[in-house]
């Protein structure tokens, strides 16, 4: 685990305003929780604009670049990703949880962008697929998918890639067992688990080589 | 012509087939330098780079972000819609309901079922009540939760099981009977009066949902009076041909692009409201508009597969022959006519033989958010009752599962009234899997350990199919352009849904002119700038394309064999390709550099245009399958380990065998989840509303839950009768018999039939439960 890992360096309880950030992030939460009910005070709550001061000024270490950014404190790490940076490699599935296709890694380790808000993710190590790529080239790891033909319709790839990547960092000799487990939260609809899992053994392969 | 490509045209020491005369179809290969092996995709790059662009990705200037307001209740009547609050909250730029003019458009859900785009009557959980465009997406949602509806809730019918009794809510006022469909063949009577042995059981299927990784939507813009829309699509076409008729416009104003897609399984092959709405809103805002559904409204409102009640009753004589098959079954599409009973019954008419057949199926309306297609639809469930109660009749006669099927191959297409098949594997994916299977071996080693007691109990099953097509056919329109230095662009309009499609046609080109897959550069899967296709779906995109684009590039061969005569002063039925020249076979000294040739330089390009043909008189083509597992089950939690499974398939030729062995494991995977893990679950008593609408609550199978030894079994059996390639259709096949040969081998292993899915603890346990109930 990374060592800073208990102190949290968040611009939540910095740069925001308390009234912006439950205004902004009240909505999000009415969304997850209520399925169709109308709550006209959420409503209300909402309707306020959210302005430069409600903005939350952050910088980002994204692929080894410091991207500097004005966020709202409700924008999770996935939407700043693919919406404001334009990076799309990390893919949106469920925005809550359950499938991984948005996993990058933050200080070498797989997470689930779409449950990290981009406040959060100040003074972390960001790595995105895009991250793996050594210029045109791909990654190992990315070889190792592309020869194994481990994906079908290649959307869930880029976060099964993220998540392989994170578990040989860990663990570079892991038994199938071991790559079975590690890889079971990104979901594969397709169902390609097999040929990834054949992939993950040639990518720790050709790491070790 | 520079060093470095050199090499470009021609792959040393490949021969080249032998080019057919003008009109003529190109004879079978008979021995494949390409075809046939282990090829990487040619668009692998942009999937693992990060570099393809699905229609999620795409981001373009001035865009926006649509959402929709759904109906929570599973029937309502809308009394009123305020968007007073929402239209004036911060970044909203339009909202649209039933009262604006704008959103005046009828959509059709099936023939006869019309009805406005928001339609103030929603009949079920899930149904469009009005948009917005927004910003930022999380403006449009909030925006959403701030239009007040006033609901009259209606009361509602959730379970097809009840609909049809009386005193059940109406979904229409003609009631809820969608259709019966009925057929038979022989006399079921005398066939079971002639059986030694008869079985009947009721099985279910719960329903199951597609739920793509990515979700159903696009982003639509318009320039003056053209639309472009980038949907999430299996057929850029058939989007095109809907939006059209539905907004009321030529075919020429509606471009549609959908060059990678996220999955779909056939819940893609149609577009939805969800399209209708970007494009309304992009015409309200002149600004292009992207409109992605969120993980919640895929579970509701874009198709499943139906779930469907079964009684099978069966007689077979004790030498084994069936002499009888009865299937009554209920299914629901749905609020709206969407095929809740199609082809259910299939592989009880065509699977095995029987001269007595009767078949009945009712498909019923209920308030719940309508099918779409769901490979291989009605088959896993039809197979789930047909294969469990083959294994009940072996079981009754003292017979070995895979003898009794064995003894029941057709070898006509029955449900067809005897029409042969061109060719059928059936008997050689039964008997070889079982072999590579170890079948016998496994069966008995697995009942001398469940003899010898304790609580983990093993057990062998299997199960096989047909699937009802298979074998593609027109029309379909393909472009092959070869550059003047010899490399290639492929044109069609097929999607590549994640099958490698455009890795197989690459294949199919690089065959047939001896040159590199990876050099040839593929355009597909848009109306603007590529050739008519249908949807890529039914098992169908191979032996359609495939064909076709052999046709393309064998009229590319026969150009340049023109272009050459003119060249060498020869006519040009005396000339032959021979590697990268084209040479005269009177005379050996007359020979032309393929990229000499005069006119391919000057014009710079030849291009060669493929129709595919009709398929086979008289004919039935389809691919037959045999799946074989081996489970541990825990008599103490429920739980089943899937120890090894075996998918053996014969759909004519292997092009990929790569690609091919990954449909296979992704069809058991899915099917898999089908048998064990994936259930709708309404709240039936109550609110009507589905209960698990996420991945947490709703569970697809994980990389923990396939079996780490999984084998692919081809039968490679080329059929020249289908179409040039010799190849029919794998993508469904793959997924059919998975969840019945779970469920045998899980009796096999525990004495006890489970009629429902998922095999989950719960059900297992319970199972196991009341059976030791009935003994004591």
């Amino acid at each position: 685990m990374p060592e800073n890992t208990g102190e949290h360096d968040c611009s939540c309880g910095k740069g925001l305003t308390r009234r912006g950030f439950l205004s902004t992030a009240g909505a999000t939460t009415a969304l997850v929780a209520v399925s169709g009910r109308i709550n006209v005070n959420v409503a209300q709550a909402a309707a306020s604009e959210i302005t430069s001061e409600d903005m939350a000024k952050i910088t980002l270490d994204i692929n080894g670049r410091q991207q500097r950014l004005l966020v709202e404190p409700r924008w999770s790490l996935l939407f700043v990703l693919r919406d404001r940076l334009g990076l799309s490699g990390t893919k949106v599935g469920c925005e809550r949880g359950e499938c991984g296709a948005c996993t990058v890694l933050i200080d070498g380790r797989p997470r689930y962008a779409c449950m990290t808000l981009a406040v959060e993710a100040t003074g972390r190590k960001i790595t995105t697929i895009e991250g793996l790529m050594n210029g045109e080239q791909l990654g190992q790891t990315q070889q190792a998918f592309l020869e194994e033909d481990a994906y079908q319709c290649g959307y869930c790839t880029p976060g099964q890639i993220m998540a392989a990547e994170g578990l040989l960092r860990i663990n570079p000799d892991p038994t199938s067992e071991q790559i079975a487990t590690g890889m079971s939260g990104n979901l594969c609809r397709c169902g390609a688990y097999p040929h990834i899992i054949n992939a993950v053994n040639s990518a720790g392969a050709k790491k070790r080589n | 012509m520079a060093d470095n490509q050199k090499d470009l045209y021609y792959i040393k020491d490949l021969p080249v087939p032998e080019t057919p005369a003008a009109g003529k179809e190109p004879e079978p290969w008979d021995k494949t330098n390409i075809i046939g092996k282990r090829i990487p995709r040619v668009d692998g790059y942009e999937r693992v780079s990060g570099t393809a662009v699905y229609p999620a990705d795409i981001n373009l200037p001035r865009m926006l972000y649509g959402a929709i307001l759904r109906c929570p209740h599973p029937n309502a009547r809308i009394r009123k819609v305020d968007i007073s609050v929402a239209e004036k909250m911060p970044g909203i730029r339009s909202v649209l309901t039933n009262d604006n003019p704008a959103a005046k458009v009828k959509w059709q859900w099936a023939k006869g079922h019309e009805g406005p785009l928001f339609d103030p009557h929603c009949r079920f959980e899930g149904e469009a009540v009005a948009a917005v465009a927004a910003d930022t997406p999380q403006q449009a949602r909030d925006a959403l939760h701030a239009i007040l509806v006033d609901y009259e809730v209606l009361p509602f019918v959730i379970d097809e099981r009840q609909a049809l009794k009386s005193g059940a809510a109406k979904v229409h006022p003609d009631g809820n009977q969608v259709k019966k469909d009925s057929y038979s063949r022989g006399d079921v009577a005398s066939g079971f009066a002639a059986a030694s042995v008869i079985r009947e059981h009721e099985f279910r299927t719960e329903a199951e949902l597609h739920t793509p990784m990515e979700l159903h939507g696009c982003v639509a813009n318009w320039d003056g009076g053209s639309l472009t829309i980038w949907e999430s699509s299996q057929g850029v076409y058939a989007v095109q041909s809907k939006v059209a008729a539905t907004l009321g416009l030529p075919l020429s104003r509606v471009r549609v692009v959908g060059h990678y897609l996220g999955g779909g399984f056939g819940s893609k092959l149609q577009p939805g409201k969800y399209t209708i709405i970007a494009a309304l809103l992009a015409r309200q805002t002149a600004r292009p508009v992207k409109l992605f559904l969120s993980r919640e409204e895929t579970f509701l409102c874009v198709g499943n597969r139906p779930p469907a009640n079964m009684k099978i009753k069966a007689g077979v004589k004790q030498d084994g022959t069936l002499t009888a098959l009865e299937f009554i079954a209920t299914a629901t599409g749905g609020a709206y006519p969407a095929g809740g009973t199609s082809i259910l019954d299939w592989l009880v008419r065509d699977l095995y033989t029987c001269p007595n057949v009767r078949c009945e199926t009712t498909d019923i309306f209920i308030n719940g958010g309508p099918a779409r297609p769901f490979r291989a639809p009605g088959h896993p469930q039809c197979s789930w009752a047909l294969e469990q109660i083959m294994d009940e009749l072996a079981e009754a006669i003292g017979m070995d599962p895979v003898e009794l099927r064995l003894r029941n191959v057709p070898r006509v297409s029955q449900g067809r009234g005897g029409i042969p098949y061109t060719t059928t594997g059936l008997e050689e994916c039964i008997r070889q899997g079982a072999e590579a299977f170890n079948w016998a071996e496994a069966r008995q080693a697995a009942s001398r350990m469940n003899q010898a007691g304790g609580h983990l109990k093993r057990g062998v099953g299997m199960g096989s199919c047909v699937w009802f097509v298979g074998g593609g056919g027109p029309p379909s329109t393909v472009i092959v352009k070869l550059f003047a230095d010899g490399s290639v662009n492929l044109n069609m309009g097929a999607s590549d849904i994640g099958t490698g499609t455009k890795t197989v046609m690459a294949m199919i080109v690089a065959e047939e002119l001896g040159i590199k897959p990876e050099l040839i550069q593929i355009e597909n899967a848009d109306t603007g700038t590529t050739q008519y296709a249908t949807p890529s779906g039914g098992s169908k995109t191979v032996p359609t394309e495939a064909p076709t684009v052999r046709s393309a590039t064998v009229e590319v061969k026969r150009q340049l064999l023109k272009m050459a005569a003119e060249d060498l002063n020869e006519p040009v039925d005396a000339l032959r390709f021979d590697g990268e020249i084209v040479v005269s076979t009177r005379d050996s000294s007359k020979q032309v550099k393929i990229t000499d040739i005069k006119q391919l330089n000057k014009r710079g390009v030849v291009i060669g245009i493929g129709y595919r043909g009709p398929n086979p008189e008289g004919k039935s083509v389809n691919p037959f399958a045999a799946q074989f597992c081996e489970v541990e089950v825990n008599t103490r939690t429920g739980e089943i380990r899937l120890l090894r499974f075996l998918g053996s398939n014969e759909s004519g030729r292997v092009i990929n065998r790569l690609t091919y062995d990954n449909q296979v494991f992704g069809g058991i995977t899915m099917g898999i989840g089908m048998g064990m893990t994936e259930f709708r679950q309404f709240d039936a008593g109550q609110t009507g509303k589905l209960v698990n609408k996420n991945w947490h609550d709703y569970k697809l199978p994980t990389a923990l839950d396939v079996p780490l030894q999984m084998t692919s079994l081809p039968i490679d059996l080329p059929d020249p009768e289908a179409n040039n390639s010799g190849a029919k259709g794998l993508g469904e096949p793959v997924t059919i018999p998975t969840a019945a040969a779970i469920a045998n081998a899980v009796c096999h292993a525990t004495g006890v039939r489970i009629t429902s899915t998922p095999l989950n603890p719960l059900q297992v346990m319970s199972s196991l439960a009341n059976s030791r109930r009935k003994e004591d």
